[in-house]
């Protein structure tokens, strides 16, 4: 077998190339084995280090010019003040006395539910109509100006609709959710199934997969990370829009609360609120990065 | 016999610029276990004589037959082996094999076997260690490998390969046709492939085709390679068949199709 004795010497090259490398690297420590224990303990304090300051610098910087801005117009409340007001506020988040004054967290609570409900219908339509955008020109063409025409719209314009439809304000809030979050969904889905590299597709065809298979095997593992993206630019934009909403709705719910503390002139309330809704929604971007990267072969 | 004729085959495609003809009057017969490489400047429509067979594309005119029968469009039993592996990022090496098996051996044969199958395809290519892992976790030339063994692993009447070794490094497209060539050995595997490595044409085929320059190119000369096999690197490097081979190619593409410089 001459053709054994010919392949061996690469093959010897190939497999020694990782074991050379190894050798390479394992003298070094010994060169420097006292630096070489002080430096990482170093290293990982100056990274984190690196890592906190600026943060802390740019929060010390905002908190600055918030005192200056309470100091200069009685109205707004000093961070102290809003302080106060938090602990209190979430010492008991959980309270109800009525349907008109419920805890923080209940309004928390109440919001993310709608956006859940109105996100979820969104993504049970909007992510197959994404795949039959993207697999057929036909309904590109013929859905592409619609999606156009409607995307621009403010979600807000349709609440009038879905009240008129649902006759009560919670759903139609739920509603301006839905409208909102199902063309992010829609647009990156079937710019990922258009996406998707012929070659795959080239490669389903020689295998002979049926079209379930395609779908399931390559398609839609191919489209996911798309997908994703799509879901978190919808939750993002489902998570500003539900504080208008629900301004405009009333009920139960952080941006009824915010008008609520408005009408009451609780301006450090309003500020807490602030803080929440902001608390809130990088908590759900930030979970929506981690299931992405979870999920994408890209990173995996 | 022949497995594959080709028979007065032309393929236009319809461009901004008007028509353009790629091929024209393409007759071919590829025998049983015959290793065939095209061989042409790029731009030759190599590959896309290639993607005829393979039924990726259908011909704008003439016919291409498949054990007699007309090809329909791409199917397993005419396996193609991607320039660039395209293996699917999202299995393992294991998976990606297994995908082509159980598409042409699901029906008939049980899981074990099915696994059997694979585990062999990958043993044969020396990529049974790596049977886990991911793409992105191996090389370009094991990715390669990978790629030959979904190929193979389909038992395909004929395997199509598109400048399989055009993407990788010199040494390792070396170990890799060392190592094609005891695979085909071993199987007796019918071989349609595209390259423009001269050296590779020689060293692996029974018959190199030819092509004239396009547009419009053609079957220029057929050469046949009558070195014995197993064809060894080392000794052929010093054989002067092996040269006058080499020579033969050279001679066509560099004298008689020699592509004016754009």
């Amino acid at each position: 077998m001459s053709t054994v004795v010919a392949l061996k010497p690469v093959m010897a090259a190939v497999s020694a190339a990782p074991a050379m490398e190894k050798v390479a690297v394992a003298p070094e420590p010994t060169f420097s084995a006292p630096a070489a224990e002080a430096a990482p303990r170093g290293e990982t304090l100056r990274d984190v280090l690196r890592a906190v300051i600026p943060p802390l610098f740019g929060f010390g910087l905002l908190l600055g010019i918030w005192a200056l801005v309470s100091m200069k117009n009685a109205s707004i409340p000093s961070p102290g003040l809003t302080w106060d007001a938090a602990v209190k506020l979430f010492a008991d988040p959980f309270y109800s006395n009525g349907p008109n004054d419920q805890g923080i967290g209940w309004n928390v609570l109440a919001s993310l539910q709608r956006v859940g409900i109105g996100f979820g219908v969104a993504a049970a339509i909007g992510i197959p109509l994404g795949f039959i955008i993207g697999r057929f020109s036909f309904m590109n063409r013929m859905l592409d100006p619609i999606i156009s025409l409607l995307r621009p719209v403010s979600p807000l314009a349709w609440l009038p609709i879905g009240l008129l439809v649902f006759q009560r304000a919670d759903p139609a809030a739920t509603w301006t959710i839905f409208i909102c979050s199902i063309w992010p969904m829609i647009l990156n889905t079937a710019e990922g199934v258009r996406r998707v590299p012929s070659d795959y597709l080239n490669v389903a065809r020689v295998l002979g997969l049926p079209e379930t298979k395609v779908i399931t095997r390559i398609l839609f593992p191919a489209v996911l990370p798309y997908m994703l993206t799509g879901i978190r630019l919808s939750i993002g934009t489902a998570w500003l829009v539900i504080v208008a909403a629900e301004m405009l709705t009333g009920g139960v719910g952080i941006g009824f609360w915010v008008w609520d503390e408005w009408n009451n002139l609780k301006v450090e309330h309003i500020v807490i609120a602030i803080f929440v809704i902001g608390i809130v929604g990088l908590a759900l971007e930030q979970m929506l990065l981690l299931l992405a990267r979870r999920f994408s072969y890209e990173t995996r | 016999m022949s497995l594959v004729k080709i028979e007065k085959v032309g393929q236009s495609f319809n461009t901004k610029s008007g028509r353009f003809t790629a091929l024209t009057d393409i007759d071919l017969e590829i025998g049983k276990g015959e290793v065939v490489s095209l061989i042409g400047h790029s731009g030759c429509g190599k590959s896309t004589l290639l993607n005829l067979i393979a039924g990726l594309t259908l011909p704008s005119t003439g016919v291409l037959l498949c054990e007699g029968r007309e090809i329909p469009g791409p199917g397993p039993e005419r396996a193609v082996v991607f320039q660039n592996h395209s293996l699917l990022p999202w299995m393992s090496c294991f998976e990606n094999v297994m995908l082509g098996v159980e598409q042409v051996f699901g029906r008939k044969e049980g899981k074990p076997k099915l696994r059997a199958r694979v585990e062999a395809a990958l043993a044969m290519v020396h990529m049974d260690h790596a049977s886990a892992k991911y793409p992105h976790e191996i090389s370009g030339g094991m990715k390669q490998r990978i790629g030959i063994a979904r190929a193979f692993a389909m038992e395909p009447k004929i395997l199509l390969m598109d400048e399989p070794f055009g993407a990788l490094d010199a040494l390792t497209r070396a170990a890799l046709q060392d190592e094609l060539n005891g695979v085909m050995a071993k199987t007796g595997a019918t071989v349609v492939m595209v390259t423009h490595d001269v050296d590779e044409a020689v060293l692996l085929s029974d018959r190199i085709v030819m092509m004239t320059n396009g547009p419009a190119a053609t079957i220029g000369e057929i050469l046949e390679v009558k070195l014995a096999h197993p064809r060894d690197r080392l000794a052929l490097a010093h054989d002067p068949a092996f040269a006058e081979y080499r020579a033969a190619v050279f001679e066509f593409l560099y004298r008689k199709q020699l592509k004016k410089a754009a």
